[in-house]
């Protein structure tokens, strides 16, 4: 449908040519469209992205995921019950044996998700590579999503945004939650900010990849630990797991 | 026994000071909605953990009580009670005013208030909420050919019951929609409970009526019109009725609840340790808005003392407004439980009880909601013959009540 | 006085005849006309100068079909993710970007903003700065395809030059 398809001789006469110099220079990830060639980019239905996160490497007092989800897109949680959390530390004390635990927790971008299906209108969705999304532009501000949500993922904007990040639009009166990253996705970066954050500090604690794909390395790790999802009575199947909870 | 004769109000003082509060509110309401609507819900009670507050409080409340509004008027051509015919036209005014203003301050409640065009014509149809869209504005649409069929010379009967028998059954699917907004939120211990839908729809009897028995006894005081007293009655106790059948659903579901283990937690906060919401349930639900007003319906001089059954009827309205506080606002100030066994505790209010304190903005909203329902009504009654002037004793044959 | 004068003036106009009472409405019609197009010359907007290259569709095309294109796209890669259309808004502020005393680049809260500067004129509201940023971010690329990039040689090399950074 784009103009691509359409493109004139004289160009892809050129590029054939070049096309030796042309497939040095791009970088990875990048659509072969523009040249009139090649796949789309973006939501791959044959992806599915996930996370795993081993909560024994989370130490309680670091918190270099929240700071580098806040830098990424742009919103800040200073205390108050109107701001805004994408994702947030959780401190686990088990009622029984007293042993505690911390791990991050963030929209667990379900297979099935609950706010997808309360949405009145659609604006809650799920991409065809797994992510859910809110499609800001025809959010109502209604927050039916965060009744419905069973983690809390989802905040609604309370006040006007000013400076907000040109990759992660963010305004008032609509509801946010972690997109996992995808403008960083779309572009090939393959990885999100807050598992970039954790491995930088030595943690490495966060593991992100594609599930459908047998030999990455999250699903390496899946087939060799034993992972659990959260609320898991509920059967809806999330992309996101953890370890050691 | 008379034709049942309708005419619309008169231009009284009386009337025009009381139109002019009710505008008085809704222009309050108005006002309030723009001072939201630029400074963003921050100036509001409601947070990233109580989602919904005092503003949806009123609007399911008016939402709720419009579909029952509309009972009287089904009795009559539905259940071909013909004593409940004459106020059959209030009934269907009555519905459709109390939905408009329940929708009025939904919508006016909006994150992006402007984009209520978008909510009107891009549709989930897997999301109960986007259905109640469909079920509330088709119901304004069919009361109101109802009510025309009711008041229009020369209906056919058959008309006028097909109406009846349509406008019935949409009102119960469109009250188990709004029960199932809550009962299908698989995510709340305080939701999940396919029992919400008939409870919302025993609620919307009740409440219904008892504005109804407001509104019809409010008018005719204040128009010196006749309000048949076996009438009034019979409708007052049927009101007892419908109180004593929500009573019964409450009590199924907490029931319900506390036998699973799994809600313990949640019964527990309702029931015992909820502080306010305790309070609420107990004393404001339970005892003033159902015990009470029983004992009083089935006073046996019920029919000459008229201030019980207002008192009835407005305690019924109140205890009403609580219990939709406390389903819609406890429900949220429980937390989730995400990690079952485990205590919880971070920066976003996991495993505490929500607060919430309500601003006099959201107040100011809800009440404005009431305001433009029943300055509809009113409107509605002077433009259009709705209120019979007729109505004594001996005009009502009580043998077909 | 004046209220007499203008009843008898009224009056003669309500005497004249048909044929006349339609030449002076007409007259009063294109004087209308004209006034409020010789008003809207001097009121019309001073748009400020873009920093690239012309749009190859044309200033026109563009301020009429500059919404559609957007929305369109938007849906793209919102819902698709398709990253690399043709005009990204991120693109066009890019461009369009208008400096201020301050020499740096003024927000859509100014009136100097090139949104702003006819949208305003034309009293008709912007949403799109609400959610997104409204003047161009250090250091981001902004698109994969270069805006004129229809087959010359030049906007070909840029391309690439780009993307290889």
């Amino acid at each position: 449908m784009t103009k691509e398809k359409g493109a004139n001789i004289h160009r892809r006469d050129f590029l054939k040519s070049g096309a030796a110099l042309a497939s040095v220079t791009l970088a990875s990830g990048v659509t072969l469209m523009a040249m009139g060639q090649g796949v789309a980019a973006g939501a791959n239905p044959n992806v599915r992205w996930g996370l795993l996160i081993d909560a024994n490497k989370c130490p309680s007092d670091c918190s270099a995921c929240i700071s580098a989800c806040s830098n990424e897109h742009g919103w800040e949680d200073n205390g108050l019950p109107t701001d805004p959390q994408w994702i947030r530390k959780i401190t686990l004390k088990d009622k029984n044996t007293g042993h505690e635990n911390t791990l991050p927790l963030m929209c667990q971008h379900c297979e099935k998700p609950p706010c997808v299906d309360v949405c009145p209108t659609g604006a809650s969705f799920k991409r065809a590579d797994g992510i859910v999304l809110v499609d800001r532009h025809i959010c109502i501000g209604c927050r039916y999503c965060m009744m419905a949500c069973p983690f809390k993922a989802r905040s609604f904007v309370h006040e006007k945004v000013k400076g907000q990040k040109t990759s992660s639009p963010r305004g008032k009166g609509t509801v946010e939650g972690c997109n996992m990253c995808v403008h960083k996705l779309d572009k090939g970066e393959g990885t999100t900010a807050c598992v970039t954050a954790c491995s930088a500090t030595g943690n490495n604690a966060m593991i992100f990849g594609d599930l459908n794909d047998p030999s990455s390395d999250i699903s390496l790790a899946l087939t060799n630990y034993p992972s659990v999802e959260l609320r898991d009575d509920l059967r809806l199947n999330l992309g996101v797991r953890y370890l050691n909870i | 026994m008379e034709r049942i004769k309708y005419s619309e109000l008169r231009s009284t003082p009386k009337l025009w000071s009381l139109l002019a509060i009710l505008v008085g509110f809704v222009g309050a309401a108005a006002l309030t909605v723009l001072y939201i609507e630029h400074h963003g819900h921050i100036v509001t009670g409601m947070n990233n953990q109580i989602v919904w507050g005092l503003p949806h409080v009123f609007a399911i409340f008016l939402i709720v009580a419009a579909s029952g509004a509309l009972n009287v008027s089904s009795i009559g051509s539905v259940f071909g009670k013909q004593a409940y015919k004459p106020t059959a036209r209030l009934s269907s005014l009555l519905a459709m005013a109390l939905l408009m203003g329940g929708l009025a301050v939904l919508v006016l409640d909006l994150g992006r208030v402007d984009r209520l065009i978008i909510a009107m014509v891009k549709y989930n149809f897997k999301s109960i909420f986007a259905w109640n869209i469909l079920l509330y504005t088709g119901f304004l649409v069919i009361v109101a050919i109802y009510l025309y069929a009711q008041m229009a010379r020369g209906v056919h009967s058959f008309a006028l019951k097909a109406a009846g028998i349509t406008a019935f059954l949409w009102r119960l699917a469109l009250t188990t929609g709004t029960g199932s907004i809550f009962g299908w939120l698989v995510a709340r211990q305080g939701y999940d409970a396919a029992i919400m839908a008939p409870m919302f729809i025993a609620m919307s009897f009740s409440f219904g009526l008892a504005m109804f028995m407001l509104v019809m006894i409010g008018t005719c005081t204040m128009t010196n019109r006749r309000y048949a007293v076996e009438l009034r009655t019979r409708q007052a106790r049927l009101l007892g009725l419908f109180v004593a059948v929500v009573l019964y659903f409450t009590a199924v579901q907490h029931l319900s609840n506390l036998y699973v283990a799994e809600h313990n937690g949640f019964e527990r906060f309702i029931l015992l340790e909820g502080g306010i919401y305790t309070w609420l349930f107990w004393l404001g639900q339970v005892f003033f808005g159902g015990i009470v007003p029983l004992t009083l319906l089935f006073h046996p001089k019920l029919d000459v003392k008229k201030g019980l059954v207002v008192l009835a009827a407005l305690l019924v309205v109140l205890g009403g407004l609580v219990q939709l506080y406390v389903i819609i606002i406890a429900g949220q100030a429980y937390p989730l439980e995400i990690f079952p066994g485990y205590d919880v505790s971070s920066s976003f209010s996991d495993g505490v009880i929500n607060q919430y304190s309500p601003s006099y903005l959201e107040l100011i909203l809800g009440l404005g909601g009431v305001a433009l329902a029943l300055a509809i009504t009113i409107i509605g009654m002077k433009i259009l013959r709705i209120l019979p002037v007729n109505l004594s004793d001996d005009n009502v044959d009580i043998t077909q009540v | 006085m004046s209220v007499l004068m203008f009843a008898q003036l009224a009056i003669s106009i309500w005497d004249l005849g048909a044929k006349m009472k339609k030449l002076l409405i007409l007259v009063l019609m294109i004087f209308a006309f004209f006034s409020t197009a010789v008003l809207a010359q001097s009121l019309f907007p001073n748009i400020p100068k873009a920093t690239g290259n012309e749009h190859p569709q044309g200033n026109e095309f563009m301020r009429i079909n500059h919404m559609d294109m957007l929305r369109h796209e938007r849906d793209m890669t919102m819902r698709e993710g398709i990253r690399d259309v043709d005009n990204s808004l991120a693109q066009c502020i890019s461009c369009h970007v208008v400096k201020g005393t301050d020499s740096k680049p003024v927000t859509i809260e100014s009136e100097e903003h090139f949104c702003r500067v006819c949208h305003d004129f034309a009293a008709v509201k912007l949403d799109c700065f609400s959610c997104h940023n409204s003047v161009p971010e250090e250091g981001l690329k902004t698109s994969f395809k270069h805006p004129d990039a229809n087959g010359s040689l030049n906007a070909v090399m840029a391309y690439l030059e780009e993307t290889a950074k």
